[in-house]
């Protein structure tokens, strides 16, 4: 407790470190998945060859990923760009198939009904197919969501810091209460980033929550008729 | 007036959709095309806003040859409506009626200022406006599904089996609210069904195919009645009659 009370103003710097850190590999992660998803699944090769590759980015080991890049992109070696392009790597090697997934989800006669009325490809794609798929989006930024926010950690081994300073400080000393902060304000992050998704998923797609409300309300109806009957 | 001029409609397989289609369909009258499910009927009529494009011959509107009309502005300007309403499931009642004047490039007020005018022209409850596709009846969905085919104030109307998902007491419904719309409204209507009561009951001409796209007859519900042309023609009539009997 009291390591927490004299450290806190060094431990809200890190957490805010690693808030900025988690959230531009989250949103572009999430952008660059929409034009490649897209490709995916309008060739049969091009499915195979993108869902490959993307499985294959996700393997790269992320802490030689991270010392690797700099020579790759001609940043400095403590650059943080090299954390933040590691991790938009690893954010749109996840999402990628998600987002094939989800626009592959969308009904067929929903786009055929689309183009019968007048939708353009690009316009159809952009108000139609994108907003119905965006149940399955949502599902998939989640998930990378916490992969990044956990992944920012690694980080701080080459000194772009963030929570993960505390674990590895903390473990470098043998000092357990510092590790345990670490993991927890990692967590929360995390939770919060996950809370604020699930929300701006609501706000978004208001027909998904009535949908199911109203097939709760049947539901409920049809049980209240069963216990009528009995 | 909407014409095929030998038109014919191979698909990549090698299927024969259509063969040598000559077709005239008058303006401000109801023209369903009849036939069992391979007889083409949907494929022509998702020629007339270049859903399907012919392998050879020409479609016309008015004298003017579709194929040199930019698609997408083309199908704005036909109203369709299909089968299972094929409303957004993610846009509200109001917006879904709204869609393709939004998509001409009007005001979203205005569009849905009209969009609410059109749910009374078709029967819909005011109160329905900010429902979802989902929360609304098939009937209902049915009745967006034909103010949003009307929203744009079209000449032609194009109606894909509008009413083969809906139950018979529905079904009948909507088709007295379609005859009462279309006497109002004046527009020229295609109307494509599988189900030969509802073509005698809809149409001003009906076209009867033959599978493979071949018509089989064309004219009035009483003239197929009285003469049709072959066995065929017969004999589909007949297979659709006994329950009418009945009735």
């Amino acid at each position: 407790m009291t390591w927490l009370a004299g450290n806190w103003p060094q431990l809200v710097d890190y957490g805010l470190a690693h808030v900025l850190l988690s959230i531009p590999p989250i949103i572009v992660g999430f952008l660059l998945s929409l034009p490649f998803g897209w490709l995916a699944n309008r060739y049969r090769v091009s499915r195979g060859v993108l869902l490959t590759l993307g499985g294959i980015l996700y393997a790269i080991p992320s802490l030689p990923l991270f010392v690797l890049l700099p020579s790759l992109i001609g940043t400095k070696i403590l650059d943080p760009l090299n954390v933040e392009v590691a991790l938009t790597i690893y954010a749109f090697a996840l999402m990628l198939r998600t987002t094939a997934d989800g626009l592959a989800s969308v009904g067929g006669d929903v786009k055929l009904s689309a183009t019968a009325v007048g939708y353009g490809a690009f316009r159809r794609f952009v108000g139609v197919e994108l907003p119905l798929a965006g149940p399955v989006l949502l599902a998939g930024i989640r998930v990378v969501s916490v992969s990044t926010v956990s992944l920012v950690t690694i980080g701080s081994v080459i000194g772009v810091n963030s929570l993960g300073f505390f674990f590895l400080d903390g473990y470098q000393r043998s000092f357990f209460t510092e590790v345990w902060v670490g993991i927890g304000g990692t967590l929360l992050i995390a939770l919060v980033f996950d809370a604020l998704l699930v929300l701006a998923g609501r706000a978004l797609m208001p027909w998904t929550r009535t949908r199911r409300g109203a097939l709760t309300a049947a539901y409920g109806r049809a049980q209240s008729r069963w216990a009528v009957l009995r | 007036m909407i014409e095929f001029r030998d038109v014919t409609k191979t698909f990549p397989d090698g299927t024969v959709a259509v063969a040598g289609l000559d077709l005239a369909i008058p303006p401000r009258q109801v023209t369903v095309f009849v036939g069992s499910s391979g007889s083409g009927k949907t494929t022509i009529l998702r020629m007339i806003n270049r859903m399907v494009d012919p392998t050879s011959g020409r479609v016309l509107i008015d004298g003017v040859d579709i194929g040199s009309r930019e698609p997408v502005a083309l199908r704005r300007s036909i109203g369709y409506v299909m089968q299972n309403s094929g409303l957004l499931p993610h846009r509200t009642v109001l917006d879904n009626i709204a869609t393709v004047p939004v998509l001409r490039g009007e005001k979203k007020r205005d569009a849905r200022a009209r969009a609410r005018e059109l749910m009374t022209v078709v029967g819909l409850d005011g109160s329905l406006a900010d429902r979802y596709p989902a929360q609304l009846s098939g009937g209902q969905q049915q009745r967006v599904g034909v103010a949003r085919g009307l929203a744009v104030d079209p000449n032609i109307l194009l109606m894909d089996e509008p009413f083969g998902a809906v139950d018979p007491l529905v079904r009948a419904e909507l088709q007295t609210e379609l005859k009462r719309l279309q006497s109002e409204l004046d527009k020229t209507v295609v109307f494509v069904t599988h189900d030969i009561d509802e073509a005698f009951l809809l149409g001003d001409q009906v076209v009867l195919f033959k599978p493979g796209g071949l018509v089989g007859q064309v004219g009035t519900p009483a003239e197929l009645l009285e003469n049709p042309a072959d066995d065929f023609v017969a004999g589909f009539i007949e297979a659709g009659r006994p329950r009418s009997i009945l009735r």
